[in-house]
């Protein structure tokens, strides 16, 4: 491995010592004191039409500022996705609809002087529904007669299979090669199927934005948002204005993961602060970013593997249906994931084929959430694998290995499947998979574990694995930008588009341009993510910030110092090429300038200008992080209940710019992945109202949840990447459900097919396991 | 209302409405280290400290303190400082939505116990939700954090 200073070296987080200090640095601390208070009615119903709708008693009340409905807001349709344009979800949402599509949807907003007179506003509010017939299971959805979205002014941005009379928000197909014909071939093969659930986001700091308009009368909104720039666009098409009147600052933010890549609260503050003048602020309730916000898309995933005798795998076939719930909100995008993160593990098949549709229903509506679409394909695929393994009596780990994705090699799979539309094609430059899938059952100690010892008089421990990959943003889509200043005094100024929302993006693009220009984090003073003083950035999602942002950052870092260069040696009057610089002075034989009197005299004494530089990146490739997973699992034959011991994470990302933030990405998503696979049930009463609406009802896990969490790095350099890197923010959260499902598997002999995997539902299954 | 109380050892006198929680009435006299991540009594975000003991301010109408003394972490901000370096050194500070009701935990455990057992500090950790680091960093810089000086 290359070795450098800081780059790959322990860096703490740039701010994160103020913000355990409690700093005001989160957007609700950047409320203007006095912001009216905005509350939102929401629909009792599944699925309504608004008949009539009185808000004059409201109106009346004295502190109500504003009440705003579908009739006095602009109608016109747009979609809270918060991706780039042409943006690849349907645009099926106004900012308030005649028609309420789940329980939680919104029906009229009151901005107060306060919170108590905002609540007992909405209660002055009359509304009559017609009450309409809503569609709540996503397998009988299509061409329902009960239609979600009947609605005029509907579109999709290029064809992706909507059909909203069908109750399709997306669709898609692709084969490569002959799939039926291929598993007609196989010794071997094996179906299975199994769903996924409305995972909730849960991050701790709730959906909050606030208004106000600044000097020259411009909209400025604080928001936690994945996507300041997406937002700034979106809200000027959908409200009319030009983009110069807004600008969207997003502080520090209280995690994402997805949740807040899409609008929230945004289009209300502004036309509550547009009409009145004031300054708004709206945050979500903890039961309304449950029930009001998104979720993960549930899915139910087919697939069927062939094999020859040997354990060649030779085709697989993989069918599957997604709830994207009320709103389209990344309904094409995350689907493709499911094939195309996921099916090229398996690179070396010669058919393959994967397809399906996204179905509108009355839940909560699905969007981005980490591991998009990736987490759900690896769950069903996965367990596939091990009961392929056990049908060919071969070792799991051995049939993994034999046949999945090695360096310098591709799947036909990147070139088909892109975000929405066509891939690309890409070679493997990095991938130590096979390193990956070793040293983890080494750790884990798998040939001694494998498959199950009997510890105690009903105890029983067991292993299982998985493998998995993710991506490193959107070729040819995605873009970062940063800009570098040289101030006096002799320290730079980076701002830059990337967003950090508590992955720590702000910290490592530090240690990026501090690297290039050999200098220490301090002298790096980093703003990021304000529409009107960063350069763009698509912002956080797709895993796109480390390798995007971070190459965007290293790109302009190498032409500051270039531009250093060229400033020394102008001032030493020497030749550039005979400049020596070490990140603190300029030598040229026997003549020197320091970084410190350089800075200087370039704004104070000759040539007096500002040194400054900017700089984009688009990735032109997405090369995708690999790991391979690990858990020892103990399990009660008696109750059904098991306990993780330990999750072995062996993980190829390429250098990691932050070892230690990086180690917290797949830790934290492995914790995350891990509630999906266990506690985190999801249950929706038969009226479509989501009852699992609080934090005491839907279980995130604790710091008892994993016993212990073994994660390490493969030596590994990616190079396209910035410094070798890849992203990381991701693929952490993939393996959990396949993992504990297999383990479960080899501990007791039941294979769950439902998430989360609870106690329950295992001794339901060896219960029925017995009695056969 | 009139409350009086000792804030981070000062005597202050505030007006609150009655039905006013503690998390709202300290927010709104700008101690920011109250993060309000549930105002549900149950991700520990707004964990302050009443007469010593640990209490989700979320949970807690702001009249009940009359009289008391209320720690925030703008009260003991260097040992803040401290612990914020040992989770620096782990990296376990993502978002640190979840970071001044941990540090405020942390307190009261150092408080309660001189050696405290794995067992212990998890037990006084579990009430505070992490949805970022997946708790294991965090765990080691507080055990490194109460292992120094030892
Ligand atoms: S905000 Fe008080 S416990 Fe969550
Ligand atoms: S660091 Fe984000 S909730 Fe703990």
């Amino acid at each position: 491995m290359k070795k450098f200073k800081v780059v790959n070296n322990k860096t703490h987080s740039v701010c994160g010592q103020a913000e355990m200090m409690g700093r005001a640095v989160y957007t609700q601390d950047y409320e203007v004191p006095g912001s009216l208070v905005l509350k939102m009615l929401r629909s009792p119903h599944a699925f309504a039409r608004i008949k009539k709708i009185d808000t004059s008693k409201a109106e009346a009340l004295n502190g109500v500022k504003c009440v705003l409905t579908y009739k006095n807001v602009p109608h016109v349709a747009f979609s809270r996705a918060g991706q780039g344009a042409p943006q690849p979800s349907p645009i099926d949402k106004f900012i308030l609809d005649e028609y309420v599509r789940f329980i939680g949807d919104e029906v009229a907003c009151v901005a107060a002087i306060n919170e108590q007179i905002a609540e007992d506003a909405l209660k002055l509010i009359e509304v009559e529904y017609e009450v309409l017939e809503p569609v709540l299971d996503y397998k009988t959805a299509y061409k329902s007669k009960n239609v979600i979205h009947p609605e005029e002014g509907i579109s999709q941005a290029f064809e992706m299979g909507f059909r909203p009379k069908d109750n399709v928000a997306a669709s898609y197909e692709m084969e490569v090669g002959d799939v039926e014909k291929e598993l007609a071939k196989c010794d071997v093969v094996i179906e299975h199927a199994a769903e996924t659930q409305a995972q909730a986001h849960a991050m701790l700091e709730p959906h909050t934005c606030n208004a106000r308009l600044d000097e020259h009368n411009r909209l400025v909104i604080y928001s936690s948002t994945q996507t300041p720039f997406h937002v700034r666009r979106i809200m000027a098409q959908t409200l009319g204005m030009p983009l110069s009147q807004i600008r969207i600052v997003k502080p520090r933010v209280g995690g994402g993961f997805g949740g807040k890549q899409q609008f929230h609260g945004e289009m209300f503050v502004a036309l509550v602060t547009l009409r009145t003048g004031l300054p708004s602020s709206m945050i979500y309730t903890r039961e309304e970013v449950f029930a009001s916000s998104y979720t993960r898309h549930p899915m139910y995933i087919s697939m069927k593997i062939g094999a020859d005798k040997d354990g060649t795998i030779r085709a697989i076939d993989c069918h599957a249906l997604s709830d994207t719930g009320a709103y389209g909100e990344h309904a094409l995008t995350v689907f493709m994931i499911v094939g195309s993160k996921v099916l090229p593990l398996y690179n070396k098949v010669k058919a393959v084929r994967f397809g399906g549709r996204v179905l509108y229903t009355n839940h909560v509506p699905a969007g981005a959430y980490r591991g998009y679409g990736a987490i759900q394909g690896n769950y069903v695929l996965e367990s596939a694998i091990d009961m392929l393994a056990e049908k060919l009596h071969m070792d799991p780990v051995e049939l993994r290995k034999k046949n999945s994705m090695k360096e310098k090699e591709t799947s036909p799979i990147f070139e088909i499947m892109g975000e929405g539309t066509k891939g690309t094609a890409m070679i493997m430059e990095s991938c130590k998979l096979p390193y990956c899938i070793d040293r983890g059952a080494e750790l884990i100690g798998w040939k001694e574990k494998y498959p199950r010892k009997q510890v105690g008089p009903h105890k029983v421990r067991s292993v299982g694995c998985a493998i998995a990959m993710q991506g490193s943003g959107i070729p040819f889509s995605d873009m970062g930008s940063c800009a570098i200043t040289l101030q006096d005094g002799g320290f730079y100024m980076v701002r830059c588009g990337a967003t950090d929302i508590g992955q720590g993006s702000d910290t490592l693009i530090s240690q990026i341009v501090a690297e290039e220009l050999m200098t220490t984090v301090d002298k790096v003073i980093i703003y990021s993510s304000d529409t009107d003083l960063a350069p763009f950035d698509v912002g956080a999602y797709a895993s796109s910030t480390t390798y995007i942002s971070g190459n965007a950052a290293w790109k302009t870092a190498i032409k500051m110092r270039e531009r250093l260069i060229s400033e020394a040696a102008t001032m030493l009057e020497v030749k550039e090429k005979d400049i020596i610089f070490d990140g603190k002075t300029f030598k040229a034989g026997n003549k020197e300038i320091s970084l410190f009197d350089l800075s200087n005299k370039l704004i104070y004494s000759a040539p007096q200008h500002q040194v400054a530089v900017t700089e984009s990146y688009i990735g032109h490739v997405s090369p995708p992080p690999f790991m391979a997973a690990y858990a020892e699992v103990e399990v009660d034959t008696e109750t059904g209940e098991y306990e993780v011991l330990d999750y072995v994470s062996v993980v190829d990302c390429g250098t990691t710019i932050n070892p230690m933030l990086a180690k917290g990405q797949v830790e934290g998503g492995i914790t995350q992945g891990f509630g999906m696979a266990s506690t985190e049930e999801v249950i929706y009463n038969s009226k479509g109202q989501l009852l699992t609406n609080s934090f005491l009802y839907y279980h995130v896990p604790t710091c008892k949840t994993i016993k212990h969490l073994t994660t390490e790095f493969a030596d590994s350099y990616e190079p396209t990447g910035p410094f070798g890197a890849k992203s990381v923010g991701e693929i952490g959260i993939d393996t959990p459900p396949a993992v504990l499902c297999n383990a479960i598997y080899n501990a007791v002999g039941v294979r769950i097919n439902s998430l989360p995997i609870t106690p329950e539902k295992i001794l339901k299954a060896m219960k029925e396991k017995e009695g056969k | 209302m009139k409350l009086q109380f000792f804030l981070n050892g000062t005597d202050v006198v505030w007006d609150v409405r009655p039905d006013e929680y503690l998390s709202n009435a300290l927010r709104r006299h700008g101690i920011f280290s109250i993060r309000v991540g549930c105002d549900e009594s149950i991700c520990g975000s707004c964990t302050v400290l009443v007469d010593e003991k640990p209490v989700l301010s979320c949970s807690v109408l702001a009249i009940t303190v009359n009289g008391k003394h209320v720690t925030t972490v703008e009260g003991i901000q260097e040992e803040v400082a401290r612990l914020s370096h040992f989770f620096g050194e782990e990296g376990a500070n993502q978002c640190s939505y979840c970071g001044s009701g941990m540090a405020i935990i942390i307190h009261a455990l150092k408080k309660e116990y001189k050696n405290p057992t794995d067992e212990q500090i998890r037990d006084f950790m579990v009430g505070n939700i992490c949805r970022c680091t997946g708790y294991h960093s965090q765990f080691k810089a507080i055990k490194a954090y109460l292992a120094e000086g030892k």
